[in-house]
């Protein structure tokens, strides 16, 4: 009998139907010059870039109109759906804030990593490993991307950016082949999709260029791909990262890696993944599990990993008189780069950040990547938009590719290409290769290795949830209170966001179930031969991402739903 | 017409609330949102500004990022916003902000104040009250419904035993609970806008507040202590035995509860 | 000695609960303490106060003090606290004595701690004040810096006292300021006793998804009825359409805060607990010993609700007679 993939149960949903032109009379859209969705920290550098490229050419600021730059970003305020680590490479600030000193001092961070260790874990014990050369974050700075973020916001906003919080992108306008636009999502609606008594539709903001600066999983970005013919060689793959961020009694001093327990070594299990433990000044620390999602059990449950985590003396000593203060979790994108797009603009449209797949799983690195993709994005539109040039002409924004991919951040991904994909064969085989792909710098083993989408690992069910630790509330909790801890307030009397087919057999149900760091999903009916219905709680959502990579399809919900992170 | 919305920066409702161990008062450094039924006091008098035409000025006295929740205001449709911020005024109780409130609302003359109801365990939860005393105004709060016509305002008004009816001539002091509307999201254009609409920060100084009539100098209460709260009396817990309608009636009874 | 004045409403031809209570509190302190009442022809109800253990009750009685509005009664109150120079003002809360209280601090200049479940006396001879905040997590006391100390009460923190004795009855004259009487009463309008709302009930019955069907929900009514309490729901029953989303309670619901919180069939996790945590007094009733609520319930029944539900209400009804 074939196992059973989540692939072959695919949502009722195709991004045909997020594409089209304008819809609003000419007079009711609202114009801007560069728009960028996403206010991570590749939208911000790309608006902060834009800012300081309109200081210096004026004549740039009068070609964009009286909005010249606006960025629209889904969450509360900027920062309350962003989530990492961090430890961050500043390399890409340092540039970004060349010749501006005040804004760069400015930049909040938890100091420089001072030292490093990464540790093999079993059930009862944590051996101390050599970092991997991949590994090494002497001078790196642990900041808070959250944080991150709502200073940079600030920096963009006193540089002319037209801040639009609360605001979802949730078509893209296309016209003539051209990126025109996007539209924003409706606010108001009631749970069947009615109006309600203070119903406001959305907008087309009409732009001559469009950003899109989406992160993980980015709603548009994923029907761009599809309707530019983008997607690259390997489909995109994800991970999933569940963090808590805690008040310690004791200060930690250095950051830590560990791989291993609890996650499964065998090939079988594809558990690839493992744990970060970051300082966060004297008082705090950011912890969080990362799993791989082609895993194949039924009953992996990211957040209840790190719960067991949590379990382990190494860890809870760390823990032991401290207060977990916040609770989140996020997918990163892990195809690297045999994942990219054929190319990462199309015409009146570039793509950004961790949108684009430019994310550095070995190295644990993205957050610079997605400033330097912001800034040269910034840089490639403003040449688009000299006199004689048409941001819409096919080929106008070339440069940005070239410039993107034949700098570092191409050389890099480059390097790595393999290294994920390398770890399908297990824990130690895949160590193996890790180290000469690292050692050759990405020329050995030779060949480019296949990835497969998430969604078709085939589930297999052992009695893993038996080792989840039931929750203490103290050190260990369950998934509702964390919700909670994470600020959702999402409200709930709006249409579900979330794109999954409804009737599925059990193991596709439970492992969603089980998947989800946010319990939106549970079992529902059996409804005979093997099938049951699911229940989804939109409203718990944390919008992480996983349901896209795993059969399903987050879209975003009403404008200012989700969670608040401040301090993730 | 002009039309005055008091409101106030509230931490948001997500983040982690505490008291500051050394003031023994809100600790006010997290996130901050406009205060939930201030937002129907802008709607409300958004509403009347649309029916009958008005200038709308929002009001504030607090710290200086409290300008982002005028914004909202702004974003809505207010008009005008005005921040009274100075550091004079912290510690300030009822007493002492309600005088400087009343000094910024004289300043504006405005023919309707508006403030949002807000929750009683919250430093503003009696304000308006004060506030019309001050002013000289008639008041009417609790409401849940206002019509204003002819140069009087209608309010119905709730109370523990139903509803009345009341009435108030211009000027006056309304203060509205959040049953009296579903206030309207903020459109796009008014995002955009509300940053070039007119905002005004002043000092206690320039709406004539007395140092001595501020902060704790102008307050008549203080904080004292501040301890858990004592356990809640003992729980009790215990499976039925058949009888567990009968123990419940009689642990009510004995409560004084039925 | 320090005078305590306790203002007493009063609705129809009754001192209310509340302010007795307050009364009751006032007296166990020691010292002078007096009822005031304000009001239209009220000498009668002011002097049941003696009943309850007031030795003199200050009355204000004019008929533009008729209608139920506050600013007047800030006159009246100024009146009778220059009249005696009384130290406290004490109210019990609710939407009149809130706007009152409030007025009077203004007028006087006189500070006013409110959300009080208890006042004790100070080390100084004065008065301090017990609230807690942060939705009852933290208790904290507050003083006052100056004389006359107002304070309002939570409604239902005392129990009004039965002595039996007889109060004196002494008039105060008041002027009114102009502005005062401008806000006049066009309606008074009861609501049908429809049942209250959740916020206002004293008394609620939820229901959650242990009810196993919206049927369920008519066990919740029936007990509702008994106790003249409401009804309400937690998230998962609303999201599955067993009942409106207007009785939902929790985060993105309604926080109430009854003296006495039923909860049937419901499991307590902390999207519905913030709801409803400040409740008087939390009943549970669920067949899952090990479900969150019990944690927080002051008095926890493991069982199950089909039985216990209608049993209980049967009861409650033979004892209320």
């Amino acid at each position: 009998m074939a196992a059973i993939r989540a692939a072959d149960f695919p949502p009722p949903f195709s991004t045909i139907d997020l594409i089209g032109p304008p819809t609003d009379a000419p007079d009711e859209r609202i114009e801007v010059g560069v728009l960028i969705v996403g206010g991570g920290p590749g939208g911000l550098a790309c608006a902060i870039r834009l800012g300081q490229l309109i200081e210096e050419h004026p004549e740039l600021a009068e070609r964009l109109g009286d909005v010249p730059v606006a960025l629209v970003d889904k969450g509360k305020q900027p920062g309350s759906h962003l989530l990492s680590g961090a430890v961050m490479n500043p390399r890409a600030v340092r540039r970004l804030f060349r010749g501006r000193p005040e804004q760069l001092a400015g930049i909040p961070t938890y100091g420089e990593v001072h030292g490093e260790g990464v540790y093999l874990m079993t059930r009862g014990r944590a051996l101390r490993i050599p970092p991997p050369p991949t590994m090494r974050n002497h001078g790196n700075w642990i900041v808070s991307i959250s944080q991150l973020a709502r200073y940079l916001a600030d920096q963009a906003e006193a540089g002319g950016t037209a801040l639009l919080p609360e605001t979802s992108a949730d078509r893209l306008l296309v016209d003539h082949g051209r990126v025109v636009g996007v539209r924003t999502g409706d606010k108001g609606r009631g749970r069947e999709g009615e109006p309600l008594r203070n119903f406001e539709p959305g907008s087309d903001i009409v732009a001559k260029i469009t950003v899109l600066a989406e992160g993980t999983a980015g709603h548009l970005t994923l029907a761009a791909l599809d309707r530019f013919g983008l997607h690259g060689e390997n489909p995109q793959i994800w991970e999933l990262g569940v963090k808590e961020v805690w008040r310690i009694a004791k200060p930690l001093h250095r950051i830590v890696h560990t791989m291993g327990w609890p996650l499964r070594m065998r090939a079988k299990y594809r558990e690839f993944g493992g744990s970060w433990i970051y300082p966060m000044g004297d008082d705090m620390i950011s912890l969080g599990f990362v799993v791989g999602l082609d895993y194949r059990d039924v009953e992996l449950s990211a957040h209840d990993l790190l719960q067991e985590l949590k379990t382990h003396r190494f860890v809870h000593r760390l823990l032991h008189g401290g207060e977990r203060l916040a609770w989140g979790a996020k997918t990163i994108s892990s195809g690297g780069f045999l994942s990219l797009p054929k190319r990462l603009h199309a015409p009146g449209l570039l793509l950004v950040g961790e949108s684009a797949g430019l994310v550095n799983i070995p190295r644990l690195k993205g957050v610079h990547y997605a400033i330097e993709s912001g800034r040269l994005a910034a840089e490639a539109a403003f040449r688009a938009l000299q006199r004689g040039e048409h941001p819409g002409r096919i080929g106008a924004l070339d440069s940005y590719d070239e410039e993107l991919l034949g700098g570092y951040v191409g050389k890099e991904l480059r390097e790595v290409r393999n290294m994920r994909q390398a770890f399908d064969k297990g824990f130690f085989v895949g160590g193996g290769l890790a180290s000469a792909m690292t050692v050759s710098k990405g020329k050995l083993p030779p060949g480019d290795r296949e990835t497969h989408p998430n969604a078709e690992a085939p589930l297999l069910r052992t009695n893993r949830s038996a080792g989840y630790p039931a929750p203490d509330g103290v050190l260990t909790f369950d998934k509702l209170s964390s919700v909670f801890a994470s600020g959702n307030r999402t409200r709930d009397d709006q249409p579900s966001h979330v794109r999954i087919r409804r009737h599925v057999p059990r193991e596709v149900a439970e492992m969603w179930s089980w998947m989800c760091p946010a319990q939106v999903y549970e079992v529902g009916d059996d409804e005979g031969n093997g099938t049951v219905s699911v229940n989804v709680t939109p409203s718990n959502c944390v919008q992480c991402g996983a349901i896209t990579a795993r059969g399903g399809r987050l879209t975003p919900p009403e404008g200012g739903s989700g969670p608040e992170y401040t301090l993730t | 017409m002009k039309i005055a919305v008091c409101v106030k920066q509230v931490p948001d409702a997500t983040a982690v609330r505490r008291l500051d161990p050394g003031t023994k008062r809100l600790d006010r450094a997290g996130e901050v949102a406009l205060n939930p039924t201030d937002v129907n006091a802008v709607e409300e008098a958004l509403r009347l500004k649309e029916t009958h035409g008005a200038e709308l000025v929002v009001v504030s006295l607090g710290p200086p990022k409290a300008l982002e929740s005028l914004r909202k205001a702004l974003a809505m449709g207010a008009d005008r916003a005005v921040l009274v911020s100075d550091d004079g005024a912290a510690g300030s109780d009822l007493v002492a902000t309600s005088y400087a409130l009343a000094k910024a609302l004289e300043r504006e003359a405005a023919d309707v104040v508006l403030f949002g109801q807000q929750a009683s365990d919250s430093d503003g939860a009696v304000l308006w009250a004060a506030v019309a005393e001050r002013l000289r105004r008639p008041l009417i709060s609790q409401v849940a419904e206002l019509k204003l016509e002819g140069g009087s305002l209608t309010g119905k008004r709730q109370t523990e035993f139903g509803y009345d009816v009341i009435a108030v001539p211009l000027p006056a002091v309304i203060a509205v609970s959040d049953a009296i509307n579903e206030p309207r999201y903020p459109s796009l254009k008014g995002i955009m806008s509300a940053k070039s609409k007119p905002t005004e920060t002043l000092s206690l100084a320039d709406i004539g507040v007395e140092a001595e009539r501020a902060g704790e100098a102008g307050s008549r209460t203080t904080v004292t202590a501040m301890a858990p709260p004592p356990p809640k009396g003992g729980q009790v817990k215990f499976e039925d035995d058949g009888s567990a309608a009968e123990k419940i009636v009689d642990y009510l009874s004995e409560r004084k509860l039925i | 000695m320090a005078l305590t004045l306790v203002f007493l409403e009063h609705h129809g031809a009754a001192l209310q609960k509340g302010g007795l209570g307050v009364l009751a509190r006032a007296l166990s302190l020691g010292g002078d303490v007096a009822g005031v009442v304000v009001g239209s022809d009220v000498q009668s109800v002011a002097a049941t106060a003696g009943a309850y253990g007031a030795p003199a009750v200050y009355v204000v009685d004019d008929p533009a003090l008729a209608a139920p509005l506050p600013q007047p009664r800030v006159d009246a109150l100024a009146a009778v606290v220059a009249a005696t120079g009384a130290e406290n003002v004490l109210f019990a809360a609710s939407v009149l004595s809130a706007d009152v209280a409030a007025g009077l601090s203004a007028r006087l200049d006189a500070g006013l701690n409110w959300d009080l479940t208890d006042v004790v006396p100070g080390t100084d001879g004065g008065l301090v004040g017990r609230r807690p905040a942060l939705g009852d997590t933290v208790l904290v006391d507050v003083g006052w810096t100056t004389t006359p100390r107002l304070a309002l009460i939570r409604s239902g923190s005392f129990e009004p006292v039965e002595t039996g004795g007889t109060a004196s009855v002494q008039p105060v004259p008041v002027q009114f300021q102009d502005f005062s009487l401008q806000a006049t009463l066009v309606e008074h309008l009861q609501e049908a006793a429809s049942g209250p709302s959740i916020e206002e009930a004293d008394v609620i019955v939820a229901g959650g998804r242990g009810l196993g069907a919206p049927e369920g929900f008519k066990l919740c009514e029936d007990l509702a009825d008994a106790l003249g309490g409401a009804v309400a729901a937690t998230r998962a029953v609303v999201d599955a359409g067993w009942y409106p989303y207007s009785t939902q309670v929790g985060q993105t619901g309604k926080s109430v805060s009854p003296m006495l919180y039923i909860a049937v069939g419901i499991s307590g996790a902390i999207q519905h607990k913030v709801g409803m945590q400040s409740s008087g007094t939390i009943v549970a009733i669920n067949k899952d010993g090990n479900a969150p609520i019990f944690d927080f319930a002051d008095l926890g029944v493991i069982g199950d609700l089909h039985q216990i539900v209608p049993k209980l209400a049967e009861l409650v009804r033979a004892r209320k007679g």
